[in-house]
């Protein structure tokens, strides 16, 4: 990739929108996993009684077990989510760019 | 042929003798357990052989030709993870702790995710074989590659001794084998896959131990859940009951390892960027074809490690349930857990399927460190022969035979060194290293990696002083943390208190890396800015990526 092309690719309306749009995207997505992830880590940090509680009085199943499997579930529909819109949105736009510059590739 | 009957007959010596001497510590020969081995190895052999055929060239050796699927690759990566570290330990941490085991499967789980945000993609459209193709694309070749390949071979290391002493431990119990030979079987196992069937047996093996451990994990979860009708609660009422913690064993726990904030945070960061900073587990991004099929495996992979650790948390309370005293004497050798909680999962597995199906799980606890220590050694091998010799010594001049016949030697030279450590560090206490090997990948590879990728203004300098100050931070606060300034050296007191250093010593990377590339003046740096523009479209779109596919 020399910068001549570079710069013509970057120049590309289509390449801001992809840029951005995944940046965008990755950003919120990432943010989210993140803030759940850290909620869990801190609450164990300060507060572990939180977890501790019981789902119900008669049982010992605690919020920790559902709270636990729920983050790891969740995070991977995240990557699902992620991956759906990127293998299509995404490379489409890619796809696009590269038939506009095919010429100097 | 001649190698795999010559192979044979060593395993054969091998197992032979370990049958006489070791009695007093020893169980019996586990017989299931080495046919199953046998066949095991049989079948990876053959694959190694059809690889060695299929693998030419030097990008076949690193990366298999780059011919891995999606679906395979997130197979193997998942494999990757799935060590005898995390199958063993996790279980066993439950069975001890509790609920504490299942802290640390999350927190190794939320890396894939933001893995899969931020780099996988990145990862595959700037790479070539090692992570530092990434690193040193705009920056000076010599000085990062030098670094990178360090914080590899470092890593590769920690851990490779860690899974020697762990692989001679477990087959010394499982299969009745004098610990120097399990080493040196697993030495010499692993560098017939590497040098001769590359990455793509590497993948493959990696793989079929991924499927074998995940049926035997499923099986197991399945055989105690329906001993109690499928009712988790109904589990959970009978470990709590069993267990002398009692309801304690229900939530993240005082009498834990997790005992204050820092040392909670610090850990979180640890075990999510120190994922992103393996090197054996990011190579695996160059063997897919593009940057889709990169996504589509980090998705396959957070999908069976995810499954795989909500199955090990069932297995660790299946295993406080079945593995007491009362109920299974027969593993209790003074009132201790023979072979320590690391073997409940496999105690467990001979309660819930028998002889046979103990045979089967020992097998595949075998085959998870086989397959590891494989990837890890063709990752240190890469560092040295495609960073160190090709790309530092010959400048990029090297031919590619040459660099695949130095990377061959590497393989071997890891490989002796790793049977020597592991055989070394057989009565030391190694439970730092693993960590420590995390806090090295957050600490300097992260910090390297993700800023050349995102950040322009990264200069040479910058990288070179704020990954040495990570490493070197890394490094010092571990051992003069509890771990291995109490725990190993003998001290009475920390010097630093936290066990966990990644907090400080990846803040420590990502200032000194900022601090000394702003300041940085040179003709060098403003050339290296200016060239973050090509490399930042070519990480964006795959054009011109290394062995891109075109559409």
């Amino acid at each position: 990739m020399n910068e001549e092309l570079a710069n013509r690719i970057q120049e590309n309306p289509k390449y801001k929108e992809l840029v951005s749009k995944r940046t965008k995207f990755a950003l919120k997505l990432g943010i989210f996993v993140l803030a759940m992830f850290y909620t869990y880590i801190l609450v164990i940090a300060f507060n572990k009684e939180l977890l501790g509680i019981k789902l119900s009085e008669a049982g010992v199943t605690t919020w920790a077990f559902p709270v636990a499997a729920g983050i790891i579930i969740i995070s991977f529909i995240t990557t699902l989510i992620y991956v759906r819109r990127a293998n299509g949105e995404f490379d489409d736009l890619t796809n696009s760019i590269k038939d506009d510059v095919r010429d100097a590739l | 042929m001649r190698l795999i009957s010559i192979l044979g007959l060593i395993a054969v010596v091998a197992f032979a003798g370990g049958d006489a001497t070791f009695e007093a510590v020893q169980r019996d020969l586990n017989i299931p357990a080495i046919i199953m081995f046998f066949i095991f190895v049989g079948a990876t052999l053959g694959i190694t052989y059809w690889a060695a055929k299929k693998t030419k060239s030097a990008s076949d050796f690193y990366t298999a030709g780059g011919g891995i699927s999606g679906f395979q690759n997130g197979m193997a990566i998942a494999g990757d993870y799935m060590s005898a570290a995390s199958f063993l330990g996790l279980s066993g941490l439950v069975y001890l702790q509790g609920y504490d085991g299942l802290v640390y499967a999350v927190g190794f789980l939320v890396g894939w995710p933001v893995i899969l945000f931020l780099m996988a993609e990145k990862l595959r459209n700037l790479g070539k074989f090692t992570f530092a193709d990434i690193a040193a694309y705009r920056l000076g070749q010599k000085e990062i590659r030098t670094l990178a390949a360090f914080g590899s071979l470092s890593v590769v290391i920690l851990y490779l001794i860690a899974q020697m002493v762990g692989s001679g431990k477990l087959i010394q119990v499982l299969f009745g084998l004098p610990y120097e030979y399990a080493v040196i079987l697993v030495g010499i196992m692993m560098i017939v896959y590497v040098t001769f069937g590359g990455m793509l047996a590497t993948t493959w093996v990696q793989i079929i131990k991924a499927v074998l451990l995940l049926s035997g994990v499923t099986f197991m979860a399945f055989m105690i859940m329906s001993s109690y009708g499928f009712s988790f609660e109904a589990l959970a009422t009978e470990a709590v009951n069993t267990h002398s913690w009692g309801q304690d064993i229900m939530a993240p726990s005082d009498k834990g390892k997790i005992t204050d904030p820092i040392s909670a945070i610090s850990l979180g960061l640890a075990l999510m960027l120190g994922t992103a900073g393996l090197p054996h587990v990011l190579m695996r991004f160059f063997t897919v074809g593009n940057a889709k099929e990169a996504r589509k495996s980090v998705v396959y992979a957070t999908g069976f490690i995810g499954y795989f650790y909500l199955v090990i948390a069932i297995i660790g309370l299946g295993a406080i349930v079945y593995l007491t005293p009362e109920n299974a004497p027969e593993f209790f050798v003074d009132g201790e857990l023979f072979g320590g909680g690391n073997m409940a999962a496999i105690h467990l597995s001979k309660v819930v399927g028998g002889d046979i199906f103990l045979g089967f799980i020992s097998a595949v606890a075998f085959a998870t460190i086989l397959a590891v220590v494989s990837g890890l050694t063709l990752a240190g091998a890469s560092a040295i022969s495609h960073d160190i010799y090709s790309n530092v010594i010959c400048k990029g001049k090297a031919d590619e035979a040459k660099e695949m016949k130095v990377s061959k030697i590497s393989v071997i030279i890891i490989g002796i060194v790793g049977v020597i450590l592991g055989i070394a560090f057989e009565h030391q206490n190694i439970a730092f290293m693993v960590g420590l090997a995390f806090a090295i990948a957050a600490s300097a590879n992260f910090p390297i990696l993700f800023l050349s990728i995102y950040w322009s203004k990264l200069t040479t300098r910058g990288a070179v002083i704020g990954g040495s100050i990570g490493l070197a931070t890394a490094v010092l606060l571990v051992i003069l943390g509890p771990v291995v300034w109490v725990g190993v050296l003998g001290n009475a007191k920390p010097i630093f208190p936290y066990a966990y250093p990644a907090l400080f010593s990846v803040s420590a990377a990502f200032i000194g890396i900022w601090f000394f590339s702003i300041t940085d003046k040179s003709q060098r740096a403003a050339d290296e800015i200016r060239a973050f523009g090509p490399q930042s479209v070519r990480s964006e779109t795959g054009f011109g990526a290394e062995g891109a596919v075109d559409h």
